[in-house]
């Protein structure tokens, strides 16, 4: 069994990034960069699969600039085997990406697609579903169990109300939630193994898929700030404070 | 062309989710007609029916409708999609997971967790949780769109909208519903209470949490939140998560208790009307956010707290 597990670039998750003044978007100059964190998550749950014998193969797919490599070797590093790199220098929407991906199914014909639930940059939460949609294939989505057994997968998912159990027919998309698996980190030989790991370079065009935007981003700024206020001496203030000041007890 | 509005529901209830979303599309469009689609639903489609602003209701029913399994949502909304400029759906788990399947279908975009209608095409959205807010113009023919509720007011009942029934297409049968393991609580539901009291890592444990936490917000008829850390920890289940990649709330009240303030929680809570920080250590981010601080050990603080609100309210 294949597994494919697209990873993204975004921003550190413990940066806290900056609106440009003109509107025109977030400064991205000079900050730390990682592997989105929930595609952590989804390299790590094929790991385990390949660890557990039901899986043979790892393949980590990135679309973004040529410095998305990077995260793909850390992909590498964590245990993939193998990594293509689809280079776009601009922004890719959700839509545009779900076809990328089609195409490399199409190409690498693997028998589940592990991915993020959100990249924690735009926040979407869009592109597992639509590569599954392309694909007509079933989706467990923010999953926090899976379970391949005769042929089917068993997903736990977080939902609104607690816990749903689905089994979904073969192929499918997987997309993580927090709670499925804590990702390892790489070691530092591994980290040097994966330097010699294959790493194919693909473009948009390879796969005949155009990428212009739907959406026209006319500005970008920052949100209300909101201002901190007053630190209380005793419960008794607080609760005084809440009652004839705020007026919400 | 109007706004087809899907109605969030657990087919015996309309979720008020629904009646902020339709906030939203009356924004876009006076035309609003709301989808419920489930199995034995047709009361929930009466309530529907009785939101302000409701052209008319559609009705899909089906055993194979009943868990809103997103396979199965998207067949029913694609050809329905086709005959609307946009597909409006409250941001829920349900949403979440068949709006953009249905936006592929139908070879769009999806426009998430909108916080603003500026005109029919164009949409404010919160990104990098909630640190930047994007104006996004569409240029697709159908929108679709899924709302970050907190920020739109239910509409009124009032509204008296027929139901029509439509046929659901046949199961597409790529997966199936075994089980659901619901948290039950007599607590508001958090996503809609008008106070919440959330818990962090400080709690320490289970039985903390349900000690100092739980009887607080039954004081004040809360609901009950928490921190990624609470819920990886295992105090509480996954659906108490507030933050960037849980629930999004915006209570008159919010009470943050030994949480640190990470950005990823502060995404899910920073738009409550007031909020209150409980935290030994007052360099806590949280207190950078916090109308009202308590600096000090929660163990300590929490039951004078519950002492004082018994006292003011008797
Ligand atoms: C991809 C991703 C998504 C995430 N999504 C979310 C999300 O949706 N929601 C979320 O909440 N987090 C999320 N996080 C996690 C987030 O980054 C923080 O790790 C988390 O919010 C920390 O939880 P906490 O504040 O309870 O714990 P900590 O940060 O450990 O804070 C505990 C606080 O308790 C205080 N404290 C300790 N003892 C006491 C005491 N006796 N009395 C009073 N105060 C005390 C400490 O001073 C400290 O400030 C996410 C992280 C990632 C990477």
């Amino acid at each position: 069994m294949k597994i494919l597990v697209p990873v993204k670039r975004v921003v550190d998750f413990n940066v806290k990034i900056r609106v440009k003044a003109d509107g025109t978007g977030v400064d991205l100059a000079n900050v730390k960069m990682s592997m989105n964190p929930f595609d952590e998550i989804a390299i790590e749950e094929a790991i385990r699969l390949k660890e557990a014998g039901k899986a043979e193969e790892i393949i980590a797919v990135s679309i973004g600039p040529q410095k998305a490599q990077e995260t793909i070797r850390t992909a590498l590093a964590m245990g993939a085997d193998r990594g293509i790199l689809i280079k776009c220098d601009d922004e890719v929407e959700p839509l545009a990406v779900a076809k990328l991906l089609k195409g490399v199914v199409d190409a690498e014909k693997p028998d589940i697609v592990i991915l993020g639930k959100q990249a924690i940059d735009d926040d979407s939460n869009q592109t597992g579903q639509m590569l599954s949609a392309l694909l007509g294939w079933p989706q467990g989505t923010f999953a926090s169990k899976l379970e391949l057994d005769g042929g089917k997968a068993r997903v736990t998912r977080e939902i609104d109300g607690g816990l749903q159990t689905i089994l979904l027919n073969m192929p499918c998309i997987i997309t993580t939630d927090l709670r499925l698996n804590e990702p390892r980190y790489a070691s530092l030989p591994n980290i040097m193994k994966a330097k010699k790991k294959p790493l194919d370079e693909k473009t948009a065009e390879d796969y005949g898929v155009d990428i212009t935007p739907r959406l026209k981003v006319l500005e970008t700024v920052e949100p209300a700030t909101r201002e901190a206020g007053e630190i209380l001496a005793t419960p008794e203030d607080l609760v005084e404070k809440l009652k004839t000041q705020a007026g919400v007890i | 062309m109007g706004v087809l509005l899907i109605a969030e529901h657990d087919n015996t209830s309309l979720n008020a989710a629904t009646a902020r979303a339709m906030s939203a599309a009356l924004a876009i469009s006076k035309d609003v007609h709301i989808l419920v689609a489930g199995n034995g639903c047709s009361s929930v489609a009466v309530e529907a029916g009785k939101l302000e602003g409701a052209a008319k209701v559609l009705l899909a029913e089906a055993p194979h409708l009943e868990n809103h399994l997103a396979e199965e949502l998207a067949a029913l909304t694609e050809p329905l999609a086709k005959q609307y400029e946009a597909v409006l759906a409250p941001a829920t788990s349900v949403s979440k997971n068949f709006m953009p399947r249905l936006a592929a279908l139908l070879d769009v975009a999806q426009v998430s967790e909108i916080t603003a209608v500026k005109s029919p095409d164009t949409f404010e959205r919160p990104i990098y949780a909630g640190n930047a807010i994007q104006s996004v113009q569409s240029s697709d023919a159908i929108k679709i769109i899924t709302v970050r509720t907190t920020t739109f007011e239910a509409v009124e009942e009032g509204g008296s909208a027929s139901v029509e029934k439509i046929d659901a297409p046949a199961s597409v049968g790529l997966s199936d519903f075994i089980g659901e393991e619901l948290s039950s609580s007599d607590r508001p539901e958090l996503a809609a209470a008008r106070v919440v009291v959330s818990g962090g890592r400080a709690l320490g444990s289970k039985e903390n949490f349900v000690k100092y936490i739980e009887p607080l917000a039954e004081q004040l008829n809360a609901a009950v939140g928490a921190s990624r850390a609470a819920v990886d920890a295992g105090y509480v289940s996954n659906d108490y998560q507030v933050g960037q990649t849980g629930k999004v709330v915006a209570p008159e009240l919010y009470i943050a208790v030994g949480i640190s303030g990470a950005i990823q929680h502060l995404a899910g809570m920073k738009d409550s009307k007031v909020i209150v920080a409980i935290n030994k250590d007052e360099e806590a981010p949280i207190f950078q956010i916090a109308d009202y601080g308590l600096v000090g050990d929660l163990f300590e603080i929490l039951p004078k707290l519950q002492s004082e609100l018994s006292k003011s309210s008797g």
